[in-house]
């Protein structure tokens, strides 16, 4: 790892601060990403700036129908939270399969989405449940967030601060694991919301998260796995690598969305 | 005896690591120790034009920039390879030189060109990415196949066509004749999967010059450091053997990868000369990855032939084996005398004939990896059997069983001597214990859910404790393949073992403390075993092939001859009784039929106090052998693995796993029951997960565990382990050895039972679910068409 200065941020404006003062200066959540990156000598940012500390940043909070999720709350504390499990168990469910007990401890949504891992498994929950995530100088729709693998709409020194979704009357998430890294070699969450269906694809497009607008038409029409098999998913805009080709990533994104859709409560 | 042979001892080991008390060589600081950073090619082939290191040297903390052209210039030899293998047409070997810093050219991604030595990790790292290197990148090839072809790159000079050697066994016409009159043949193209061996402790180093005394000390992670010593002083002339201490402390894991001297253990050495500081390096991860020497990477096309009773008439292969960019120091034993050896199997064959490749590709260098040469031949061999029972639509187990050796010992036809075993009781023990017969009706109850059962077979014998010094001699070993032990029997009874065998995880201070403990009846806590330091231990050819139990238990099995001759000597001076009436038992030395007896701590302290001594005798009981087996050790086995796949994606669930091992004589079962789950688990990792993948610039794909699959627990069975033993009559134990039979059996057993599930014979290992998705694919396209 290269030398780094490390700041402990007391609040989200003490976050943009030093930030803003710092060289080429990087946030850091749960560092789950960010420091195996830094340890790979990957990534030297001059300075860190730990968003973990900062209270406003932390916590599931569930008012009406609208579910807001801190940025620095852990994959944990998702994958416990009672109240979330009852209103939309998927995002519950999906934080639970992420990594191992150490990464999910550690590891935080702000974080996840910022990163924007073309098969990390977040994206696909936040675009399928069209969320709005707020950072310290606006809000952003999902539709506009997730640009590409590892690229979101996010300016330089931008913080996340929160998401928040509408509780959809049903929701899941089917995830098929890469068998060496265990993300999502394919993972499909489907949503059942006051705007329609929604089907969001994580781990197989080559420009990361994208939605099923097929599979949403679909099930606009008849919410259930069955109307899935008549919609054809061809392989191009698909991954190929050493796991999987595309062609049999278009086939995942079919059982796993038939998968999820099963799955909803 | 609760603690002596056949016993459930817990391992004794497992105190100081389960307390975090360990010491491995990483745990070792030495006052004044500097840290080491290779500089490394980023490129698979390429000419090294210039080094400059001015900008590394001025860093801080930066003590030495080191090259090879430095290295070489001090007199350090290339690295070898240990065992001359004789071409098809009498020649020798067409080895290229191997220096432990490369030169002029570097041969593959990970080539260490030179080395910073820091005051810190850190530093070092850093003043490492400063040294600039001057590459003129040269065409790259990576698969044995391809590095074949013709206008490949050359990568040594002094290997036309980057063939390492063209060697063969057996006899081509007579089985090509065999062939011919066959009344069925199935052939197969199969290939034997590259894997990396991800020992849990990466290697690591730590050397010390002491200039006052002109005496080098080198902590390493070895699994025979005697045979490192020998060859860094012997070959690379770092220094003269009783010039340096080679010191193994705790290992954490080997399967193979840490018998080598690789070219960091030899640049710590020379380093801490050149500098005056103790150098430690430790392996990262990815430089794992991208040095430790790779196993298996076998291409190979087979083809069996049986007569109309379904007998075996003969067997012809071609191994094209990738050797990677130099010959690590086994390398070439392991696709010939190691692999081609085992061909003829469980199975009474006449004619085998086999020829072997072995080629230069700009890849991590290939050894042994757990197991070495007879999971390649196993794989073959049963994966041809079960397809030829498919084709002649017989019973695998019935097709296996008609070609049993049943009578030993067996001569075969690629040189192995089998001198015992019982093929049908093992895999009658399997079948019963997977309730074979139950198995159709476990298909069609899978089948109703939707979902593709499988069944497979995996009959295997190999061949361990290599092996005599005279034979492997004559096959072209540069060492003698026995083992030493001594026994000190202290003043208070207790006793010292000193082992040339080396323990990185297989229990081996459990296991040899039993046959102690067996043959005194004393109690185990009063038993150490000492091993892993060549001023401690006498010498020793350490761990590998099976060979601990086999060899270095035999070994120790001598020495305690000695020992109770000895003291059964002294006791009947002492006693004044008959040496012939004397026996040793639960720690008391009696005269039989009377009740004169003495402690066993009396008879040792009569040796040491030397007052009462018979006439002549020296004092003192310590006594030392050198073992010399006289032929190798054949476990065999039945493993049996049943699978269900889902259609839907590929993904294969192992439901079950049986196997029943014939491993001669078992000290501790607790322990060979570990051996054979930790085998099996790899074996497992070989068929489904693991797979080092190289791209077309010979750059690995698969460099970290975000690519390479290890197997996890979740990803395991249950296992149903058996034992089903023959006496080993070659040694004194009657031991076999169990290491690596877990690993050589298995990958053909769930190959086996994939296949069947998903009625598609052309599967490659790693089976992943989007293989078998797309296996499953070209099955339902073909029956489609007929
Ligand atoms: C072994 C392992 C397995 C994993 N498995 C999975 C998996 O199965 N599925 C999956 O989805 N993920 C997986 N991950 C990744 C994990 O979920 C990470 O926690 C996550 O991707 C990043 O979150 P973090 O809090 O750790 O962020 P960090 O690593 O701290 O930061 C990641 C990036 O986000 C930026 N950032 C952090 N917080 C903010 C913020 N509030 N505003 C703006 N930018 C910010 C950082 O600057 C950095 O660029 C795994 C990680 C590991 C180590």
């Amino acid at each position: 790892m290269y030398e780094t200065k490390y700041h402990k941020a007391s609040s989200v404006a003490d976050a943009v601060s030093l930030i803003g003062k710092s060289d080429d200066g990087k946030l850091l959540s749960g560092g789950q990403t960010l420091v195996p990156t830094m340890k790979a000598r990957l990534a030297a940012p001059s300075d860190l700036v730990d968003v973990s500390g900062i209270a406003d940043m932390h916590g599931v909070s569930i008012s009406g129908s609208t579910v807001t999720i801190g940025a620095a709350t852990t994959h944990a504390d998702v994958a416990g939270n009672a109240d979330l499990q009852a209103k939309c168990g998927g995002v519950a469910c999906l934080a639970a399969g992420i990594g191992d007990p150490a990464v999910r401890h550690k590891g935080t949504i702000g974080g996840s989405i910022a990163n924007n891992d073309p098969a990390a498994d977040y994206p696909a929950a936040m675009l399928a449940l069209g969320a709005t995530i707020k950072t310290n100088a606006r809000e952003i729709a999902a539709d506009d967030f997730f640009v590409g693998m590892f690229e979101t709409a996010l300016e330089d020194d931008e913080v996340i601060v929160s998401v928040s979704f509408d509780a959809p009357a049903k929701a899941a998430y089917a995830k098929f694991p890469n068998p060496a890294s265990r993300y999502a070699m394919v993972g499909v969450f489907a949503a059942q919301t006051a705007d329609g269906a929604r089907v969001a694809v994580t781990g197989a497009g080559s420009d990361g998260v994208y939605r099923q607008s097929d599979m949403e038409a679909a099930l606009d029409g008849d919410w259930s796995p069955d109307v899935l098999s008549g919609v054809q998913v061809g392989s191009e805009g698909l991954l190929s690598d050493i796991h999987g080709d595309a062609t049999y990533r278009a086939n995942l994104v079919k059982v796993m969305a038939r998968r999820a859709v099963a799955g909803c409560a | 005896m609760t603690e002596g042979i056949g016993a459930r001892v817990l391992r004794k080991e497992d105190k100081r690591f389960l307390m975090g008390k360990g010491r491995y060589t990483d745990d070792i600081v030495e006052p004044n120790q500097a840290y080491a950073a290779f500089v490394r090619s980023p490129y698979a082939h390429a000419e090294v034009k210039s080094i400059d290191a001015s900008a590394a040297e001025g860093m801080d903390g930066v003590v030495a920039v080191l090259n090879g052209e430095q290295l070489t210039g001090d007199g350090i030899g290339n690295i070898i390879c240990g065992w001359a293998v004789t071409q098809k047409d009498g020649s020798g070997m067409n080895m290229g030189a191997w220096s432990a810093l490369a030169t002029n050219k570097v041969r593959y991604v990970g080539d260490a060109v030179a080395v910073v030595i820091a005051d810190s990790i850190e530093q070092a790292r850093n003043a490492a990415e400063a040294v600039e290197v001057d590459y003129k990148i040269l065409p790259a090839v990576a698969q044995s196949v391809d590095a074949l072809a013709s206008g490949a790159p050359e990568i040594h000079e002094n290997a036309p066509g980057n063939v390492v050697f063209d060697w063969e066994i057996g006899e081509l016409a007579p089985t090509d004749a065999a062939l011919e009159g066959a009344a069925h043949i199935t052939e197969m193209e199969i290939t034997n999967n590259r894997l990396a061996p991800n020992p849990m402790e990466p290697r690591s180093a730590i050397a010390t010059f002491n200039a006052a005394e002109d005496h080098y000390t080198l902590y390493t992670t070895s699994q025979n450091p005697h045979v490192a010593r020998l060859v860094l002083s012997a070959f690379y002339q770092v220094a003269p053997e009783h010039k340096l201490r080679v010191i193994a402390p705790d290992v954490g894991g080997g399967f193979g990868s840490k018998i080598y001297i690789y070219p960091e253990e030899i640049t710590c050495l020379w380093a801490s000369m050149k500098t005056n500081r103790s150098v430690k390096w430790t392996s990262d991860r990815t430089e794992a990855f991208l040095t430790d020497a790779h196993g298996r990477d076998h291409v190979s096309t087979a083809k069996i032939g049986f007569d109309k009773d379904h007998k075996i008439v003969g067997l012809k292969v071609n191994t094209k084996a990738n050797l990677g960019a130099y010959m690590s120091l086994f390398s070439s034993a392991v696709p010939t005398y190691l692999y081609a050896t085992l061909l003829s199997g469980q199975y009474n064959i006449s004619n085998i004939y086999c020829d072997v490749q072995a080629v230069y590709t700009n890849t991590v260098p290939v050894d042994a990896y757990r197991g070495a040469g007879r999971p390649e031949a196993c794989y073959l061999l049963e994966r041809i059997m079960e397809t030829a029972a498919r084709e002649l639509g017989v019973s695998p187990a019935e097709l296996r069983r008609k070609n049993f050796v049943t009578s030993f010992p067996h001569e075969t036809p690629v040189i192995m001597t089998y001198d015992s075993g019982d093929f049908a009781t093992n895999q009658e023990q399997a079948m019963t214990a997977a309730d074979f017969d139950g198995f159709e009706a476990r298909r069609a109850e899978a089948a109703s859910r939707g979902k593709l059962r499988g069944i497979g077979f995996s009959n295997y014998i190999e061949a361990c404790g290599i092996a005599p010094s005279a034979a492997v001699g004559s096959l072209g070993a540069g060492v003698g393949l026995w083992e030493s032990a001594e026994v000190r029997v202290n003043p208070v009874g207790t006793i010292e073992v000193l082992t040339g065998s080396h323990s990185h995880g297989q229990g081996h201070e459990t296991t040899f403390t039993q046959v102690v403990a067996e043959r005194f009846g004393l109690p185990t806590e009063n038993i150490q075993i000492v091993h892993g330091d060549t001023d401690k231990v006498q010498f020793g050819m350490g761990t590998y092939g099976s060979r601990s139990g086999a060899v270095g238990m035999s070994a120790i099995f001598k020495a305690l001859d000695k020992v109770e001759a000895k003291a059964k000597k002294i006791a009947a001076h002492v006693l004044e009784a008959s040496e012939d009436d004397i026996v040793i038992e639960g720690g008391e030395v009696k005269v039989a039929g009377t009740d004169k007896t003495m402690g066993w701590h009396e008879v040792g302290l009569a040796a040491y106090t030397g007052h009462n001594l018979p006439e002549g005798m020296e004092p003192g009981l310590k006594e030392t052998s050198f073992y010399d087996p006289t032929n190798f050790t054949f476990p065999a086995g039945c493993y049996i693995c049943e699978v269900e796949v889902d259609p839907d994606t590929g993904v294969t669930d192992i439901i079950q796993f049986v196997a029943s091992d014939d491993f001669g004589t078992i000290i501790n079962p607790m322990i060979v029951e570990g051996q054979v789950h930790g085998g099996i688990a790899q074996g497992i990792g070989q068929a489904m997960l693991e797979n080092v993948v190289y791209d077309d610039d010979a750059q690995q794909l698969s460099a970290s565990y975000m690519d390479y699959a290890m197997p996890r627990a979740d990803d395991l069975p249950n296992y149903s382990v058996h034992h089903a033993s023959t006496e080993c009559p070659g040694n004194p134990l009657g031991m076999k050895g169990c290491g690596e039979a877990g690993a050589i059996g298995s990958p053909p057993a769930v190959i086996n039972a994939i296949t069947d599930a998903i009625g598609n014979n052309d599967l490659s290992m790693p089976a992943t679910p989007s293989k078998v998705w797309a296996a499953l694919q070209a099955a339902s396209a073909k029956q489609a068409a007929e």
